[in-house]
């Protein structure tokens, strides 16, 4: 058995390390941009941008621990151009990473996979990130 | 827990390695993410503009503490195995995708534990 798992792994009856010229499936820039296919991208973006962003939010941490003036040269950061410009990027990240992950828990349970479904619930994460990121700094610069 | 199908485990097939382990611990955090990162966002609402001792004081709730590290734990896990399907999707060399694989993970597992760290030196 272990030998059918091995041939069906590689590409069957070919020498080791060469490869048959089968055809390919388009691939990205083949395809119109869909809803459903910039989502996708979208949350795997997200994703990477959020690894990214756990320097700042680890910074922002061992700064308050060090003591107040650490902290405050922290907020200072936060504070700046740079680090609002950030801010934002991080928070739409977050929210759009958070709906389309629920989303995403949703297709795994087995729903929702109807084509006015899926173009819906990825409209929701597009908006209701943005939505979401602009409540936060709307109140963030109220307080 | 297992999901394999209960013909594979009476066969005793299934993955020679870690089988469904990934993916399931990627939804397993995702699951715990969602109230985590809703608490998160919320409390740091009310914390914008919170001088030092009005933070520290925040963390010193042991409630808050466990929230955050909780949170820290499984984002940066999260992120960690989210980091792996990434560089296995678009890196090919075998080496080079091991390396940048376990350069990720220890460089998110330094950070976490920095973070971990400063959450309990202010909780304790």
């Amino acid at each position: 058995m272990a030998s059918d798992a091995q041939s069906a792994g590689s590409d069957g009856g070919q020498k080791p390390g060469t490869r048959a010229a089968r055809p390919l499936s388009p691939h990205l820039q083949i395809w119109r941009v869909q809803i459903t296919s910039f989502t996708s991208i979208m949350h795997r973006f997200t994703g990477m941008a959020l690894a990214a962003g756990t320097l700042l939010l680890t910074y922002w941490l061992v700064a308050a621990a060090i003591g107040p003036e650490a902290y405050s040269a922290a907020n200072g950061f936060i504070g700046s151009v740079i680090g609002v410009i950030l801010l934002i990027g991080w928070a739409w990240s977050l929210f759009y990473h958070l709906i389309n992950g629920i989303r995403h828990l949703v297709w795994d349970a087995g729903y929702g996979f109807e084509l006015d479904t899926a173009a819906i619930t990825g409209w929701i994460a597009i908006i209701g990130a943005t939505v979401l990121t602009l409540i936060v700094f709307i109140i963030a610069w109220a307080l | 827990m297992s999901i394999r199908t209960p013909i594979a485990r009476a066969r005793n097939h299934g993955s020679a390695k870690t089988g469904v382990h990934h993916w399931w611990m990627q939804r397993v955090t995702a699951i715990a993410l969602v109230p985590l990162v809703i608490w998160f966002v919320v409390s740091l609402l009310s914390l914008v503009g919170a001088p030092h001792e009005a933070f520290t004081a925040w963390v010193a709730n042991p409630l808050v503490a466990a929230l955050l590290i909780a949170l820290i734990v499984a984002a940066f896990y999260h992120g960690a195995i989210g980091m792996q399907v990434v560089w296995e999707d678009y890196i090919h060399g075998h080496l080079t995708r091991i390396v940048v694989d376990l350069v990720t993970k220890g460089v998110l597992t330094l950070l976490g534990l920095l973070a971990v760290i400063s959450i309990l030196r202010l909780a304790l």
